[in-house]
């Protein structure tokens, strides 16, 4: 809501400045958004009467104006199109201001010009710059045009919550400035314009619950040749209304004035009586805009003999709309229902300044003031004679205003602070609430009654609000809760995610945030086995699937920075991904799961003086990864060479923990490599979070005092045997005293034969309760070496 | 006699002059050895007259005495110079930098997040998190957010289907709290939420909040103004910092208030970017749960209040690190991230 500071305080003038104002309507919650000056700074800007034009010789667009600004003639070069005789126009006399413009004696192609005509753009009104700011003809020359405009003044815009309908109008901003200032308004009552001829529309409502109340009246023989005045064309400007003809603008000024949409059909183009009915899907109706729709089942229309010609409370139809040669008008200020009205008109794809009231809800008992404002408005500038006033209303659909009770003691466990009986009483009295006081239990009560232009005291709570709100928030005490001291579980089985990123992050990872939502194609390079489920409105294409995979965000992240020459990628992400399990879209068949993701390219290291700059592969990846899962669970976890699609295969593995799935590892195939732009292989690991953060408690045992003891061999196998099919042979033939593997040395090449590898095996030994023999050691060194030869095909190296 | 005084003089000059540890021992043989010249002398001393001898010896052993003193001097002399020598030779270049100093980043609002959270927990405030993808329900009906209620233009929402969506807040991990357990409780909700915003340098359709709750059976709109003034304390490690709270609307919350710090830029003097010079920063939403809302989760309002406030880490983490554009948060450029290192 845009509205001009001198337009409020005609109705209210608290003794404030401008600051103090909007400071007061700020923390009383209706926010200030902005405050600007109506017009630019002026200073010596006057009116002026153009006498005489004169062609220029030396230029076809200049005209050469003979200008009385109150002060004898001045000549005054000129450019704009509609300069002629007999107009008046702000003029800039030498020495005048516009901002930081200084105006001048000046010579425009040899002809002496002193000061300037100026269009509205130039005093900073508008936009407009089409020609010169015509000013109506009884302007006194040589006003000053800041008294002449009364531009000392300020637009102010409210950003209102839209549980304050009511202060879309000034009125209503008007009442809250007075109630917090304790202030009545100067104007209250819109004087009533009694009726000259008996003419009347007939008015049915057939849809009473959503049009309860319909209010219409008939004026006769106006003139609606002349634009509208100055005075109304200024105040719907500093409210953000462009002028479009005098009937128009009165229905606006009176939207703004009062908060009531209201509507002025041709009345020559109404049939026989209006209808409020709700429509039938399929009918049509040409809107004032021009745009023709087709309706749905259940909107409200103003229909007369002919069908629709209104939408209720959006907007009306072209066909009976107000033109220039209108002579005859039928005036609407109805009430439509917030529930009956709301979301009509987004189905549509449309807002207008009416339904936003409506859905907010306006006065219901404000129609009849809002037609005897108007009437008396038109009449003024338009003439023409009025028919009495139709309120067709249907009582018992009006929105029924039901007692609120309001007690003293919930005031106070509410708002931490008791607050007298006497000042709950003022405010209410303030806010235009009807109130009666009781005693339940000792306790002081009120039954309050708000006023018809409040929507929003339903209950209690709403009526405390309005009494700490106008107390003042900041006047409420600050304390600190008293609660329970219970104490916040903390499972050590769990690892917190915070801490599972502080672990990437000591590994050198930086911590990415990508978009939940994905472009599909690229999700498909990723993930070809899940169901994403897709956005409905969707900002774009390339965001328009729900991401069932971190890798698609990540390696877009990884190549955003290959292309600022960020060439040495280290990222991870923690964070939900998405995906359809049933066959309908239901909660219960979405699966919403926490991952946690990295990727990595480019060099092993930072580049560094010490170390040969090498690039990252599998194992840096997998060492990442085993150190995330820590040390004292990494045994339980099995990786298993797989195929991924996004994977190369042969450096992709499986990830499990005792069977359940966790994730997947490997090298980026290179196609998909290809498909993200990226130029340099990247490694990618994505693992499930709740596997990762269940640790083990630790449970020590007895360290043994008995010596270690430490044989190590070199067996050759296929290459194609695992390393971990040597460990499990290992750990499942070696005695209990077998303490661990250490794996030392991985060798293929010169000496080894083709597709064979030497793999170094460091076997550790040690008796909880005894010193080992060699003879017993070597005995089962043999046993393992001939089930690895029997099992493995492994040979011992000489 | 003079002979002995050449002896000790030539000896003398010979161990201070020697060059290393080899030529001091063939010195010291060659003098004190079992056939050196002083040795010699000693054996000698049967050749002169008894009378002399105590006095000839004690000459010779004094000289003895003298050399073995200047051998071990002149020996630690070389041992101490030859250790320099070899610690010179292992003199390193100590303002290189040292190995393996990479450390990655926690992304800024996760830093943010993670100060929220600490400040919370340490007053007894739970974190809950809950489904990104909501149903209806959660997201607004049972907020009190009826459909076509006006304050959902608030929330541009995107949607899956009539019924399911992405959460355009945190506050339905809240309601799921309250639907599964009993008051009192005091509970934090962080996480990612989502409206129909096209990015720009101060909107996402990604973001994250951080929203609170405490219900008990004596908690009121002063403990809400208590907490929150403390929070933004802490946060803004200001103890002076001004904070304001402003009448609101939140369908959720009865009465609202909008809180504002005072601009930790300009500090509430003049023309300022980041305020707008208002000398205010709007940085959370609160109120006192609205009682509809307590009952539809089968809370009776009654016997229970209690308040809840909302944040955004990611505008908080614009505050506190200066981040000129929001979308900054989601480039994941390192040039930035390192900044967090």
């Amino acid at each position: 809501m845009k509205f001009s500071e001198r337009w409020l305080r005609e109705f209210v003038d608290p003794d404030l400045s401008t600051t103090a104002l909007v400071d007061q309507l700020t923390m009383a919650g209706l926010e200030v958004d902005s405050v600007a000056p109506v017009a630019a700074s002026l200073q010596g800007v006057v009116v002026g009467e153009i006498i005489e034009v004169n062609a220029h010789a030396n230029a076809d667009k200049l005209v050469i104006c003979s200008v009385n600004g109150g002060n004898g003639l001045q000549q005054v070069v000129c450019g704009a199109p509609n300069a002629r005789a007999g107009i008046k126009v702000p003029y800039a006399t030498i020495g005048a201001r516009l901002e930081e413009f200084k105006i001048k004696k000046a010579k425009l192609r040899g002809v002496e010009s002193f000061g300037m005509l100026c269009s509205e753009r130039e005093l900073g009104l508008s936009e407009n710059h089409e020609g010169l700011m015509e000013l109506p003809l009884d302007a006194v020359n040589g006003t000053d045009i800041i008294d002449y405009l009364a531009l000392d003044d300020t637009c102010i815009e409210v950003d209102l919550t839209p549980n304050r309908g009511d202060c879309l109008g000034i009125k209503g901003i008007a009442r809250e400035t007075g109630l917090l200032n304790n202030l009545d308004l100067k104007i209250n009552q819109v004087a009533s314009i009694e009726n000259q001829i008996d003419d009347v529309f007939p008015v049915k409502l057939d849809c009473p619950e959503t049009c309860p109340r319909f209010v219409g009246r008939v004026i006769r023989n106006v003139d609606l040749s002349q634009p509208s005045p100055l005075w109304l064309k200024e105040k719907l400007r500093r409210s953000g209304i462009r002028s479009i003809d005098s009937v128009v603008d009165i229905t606006n000024f009176v939207m703004l004035e009062l908060n009531q949409p209201m509507h002025a059909y041709d009345l020559d183009h109404l049939k026989g009586g209006i209808t409020v009915r709700l429509s039938a899907a399929g009918e049509k109706l040409t809107l004032l805009d021009g745009s023709r729709i087709e309706l749905l089942k259940g909107t409200t229309l103003i229909t007369d003999d002919s069908g629709p010609v209104g939408m209720g409370g959006i907007m009306g139809g072209e066909g009976s709309a107000v033109r220039a040669e209108t002579r005859n008008i039928f005036l609407e200020a109805a009430f439509f229902t917030p529930l009956g009205i709301a979301g009509k008109a987004r189905s549509y794809g449309m807002q207008t300044d009416a339904c936003h009231r409506f859905e907010r809800g306006v006065d219901y008992n404000g129609q009849a003031e809002a037609i005897e404002r108007a009437s008396e408005l038109l009449i003024a500038i338009a003439g023409g004679q009025a028919g009495p006033t139709v309120d067709v209303c249907d009582q018992a659909l009006l929105p029924v205003k039901a007692p609120v009770r309001l007690r003293s003691s919930r005031v106070s466990r509410v708002l931490g602070m008791e607050i007298a009986s006497p000042e709950i009483e003022n405010i209410l009295g303030r806010l235009d609430f009807q109130f009666s006081q009781t005693e339940v239990d000792d306790d002081v009560c009120w039954d309050v009654l708000s006023p018809s232009h409040r929507f929003d005291i339903a209950i209690e709570a709403d009526l405390i609000e309005e009494i700490s709100r106008v107390y003042g928030y900041n006047n409420l005490p600050v304390t600190t809760p008293v609660s329970h001291l219970n104490m916040l579980e903390a499972p050590e089985a769990v690892v917190n995610q915070l801490a599972m990123k502080e672990v990437m992050v000591a590994r050198g990872y930086h911590e990415a945030v990508t978009y939940s939502f994905v472009d599909e194609a690229q999700q498909a390079l990723i993930n070809a086995d899940d169901l994403a489920v897709r956005l409905k409105n969707p900002l774009s294409a390339d965001m328009a699937v729900m991401r069932t995979s971190l890798w698609t965000g990540l390696l877009k992240a990884a190549a955003y920075n290959q292309n600022r020459q960020q060439n040495r990628v280290r990222l991870f992400e923690l964070g939900m991904v998405f995906r359809q399990v049933g066959e309908n879209l239901t909660l219960e068949n979405l699966r919403q799961e926490q991952r946690l993701g990295g990727v990595i390219m480019g060099g092993r290291r930072l580049e560094n003086w010490a170390s040969a700059s090498e690039a990252v592969d599998f194992y840096d990846l997998k060492g990442d990864v085993e150190y995330l899962l820590g040390a004292e669970d990494v045994g339980e976890y099995e990786f298993s060479p797989c195929e991924h699609v996004a994977l190369q295969p042969g450096q992709c593995a499986r990830v499990s923990r005792e069977g359940r799935p966790v994730g997947y590892l490997g090298l980026l195939d290179g196609q998909v490599q290809a498909g993200f732009d990226l130029r340099a292989p990247c490694y990618l690991f994505e693992l499930d979070i709740r596997e990762v953060v269940a640790r083990t408690i630790p449970s020590v045992q007895e360290i043994s005092r008995f010596p270690v003891i430490r044989r190590d061999i070199a067996v050759v196998v296929s290459a194609s045997i695992t390393s971990s099919q040597l460990r499990e042979v290992v750990t499942s033939n070696a005695p209990e005293y077998f303490v661990n593997l250490k794996l030392f040395d991985v060798y293929s090449g010169k000496g080894i034969e083709n597709n064979s590898k030497s793999i170094g095996l460091g076997l550790t030994f040690q008796h909880p309760s005894r010193t080992l023999k060699d003879d017993e050691v070597n005995s089962a060194m043999k046993q393992i070496v001939t089930v690895m030869k029997k099992q493995l095909n492994a040979n011992l190296r000489d | 006699m003079q002979e002995l005084d050449q002896l000790q003089q030539a000896a003398l000059k010979a161990i201070e002059g020697a060059i290393d540890i080899p030529a001091l021992e063939q010195y010291r043989v060659d003098y004190l050895g079992k056939k050196g010249a002083l040795t010699e002398r000693l054996r000698m001393l049967g050749q002169l007259p008894v009378a002399d001898r105590p006095a000839a010896g004690a000459e010779i052993n004094r000289v003895k005495g003298l050399l073995q003193a200047a051998i071990l001097n002149r020996r630690e002399q070389l041992e101490r110079a030859a250790l320099e020598q070899q610690q010179k030779a292992q003199a390193i270049d100590v303002t290189l930098p040292g190995r393996n100093v990479e450390a990655g980043s926690l992304h800024p609002v996760t830093k943010v997040l993670a100060r929220i959270e600490q400040f919370f927990a340490s007053i007894g405030y739970e974190v809950v998190e809950g489904p990104e993808i909501e149903d209806d329900y959660h997201n607004f009906e049972a907020l009190n957010l009826p459909r076509h209620h006006p304050a959902r233009a608030m929330h541009d929402t995107f949607y899956f289907s009539d019924s399911l969506l992405l959460r355009t807040h945190t506050s339905p991990v809240q309601v799921r709290v309250m639907e599964a357990r009993k008051p009192p409780y005091r509970i934090i909700c962080p996480g990612r939420v989502f409206r129909v915003d096209t990015p720009d340098p101060s909107h996402l359709p990604m973001f994250h909040q951080v929203e609170g709750l405490l219900i008990d059976e004596r908690s009121s709109f002063a403990d809400l103004k208590g907490t929150i003034a403390e929070f933004l304390r802490v946060f803004f490690e200001n103890n002076d910092l001004q904070v304001r709270f402003r009448p609101s609307y939140f369908p959720f919350t009865e009465p609202s208030a909008e809180v504002d710090v005072q601009c930790v830029n300009c500090l509430g003097e003049g023309q300022c970017r980041v305020c707008g010079s208002t000398g205010w920063l709007e940085v959370m939403g609160s109120g006192m749960v609205h009682p509809r809302v307590l009952e539809m989760s089968g809370i009776d309002s009654e016997k229970y209040t209690g308040f809840a406030f909302g944040m955004g880490p990611d505008r908080l983490a614009m505050l506190r690190y200066g981040v000129p554009d929001l979308r900054y948060f989601i480039d994941n450029d390192l040039r930035f991230l390192e900044k967090f290192s």
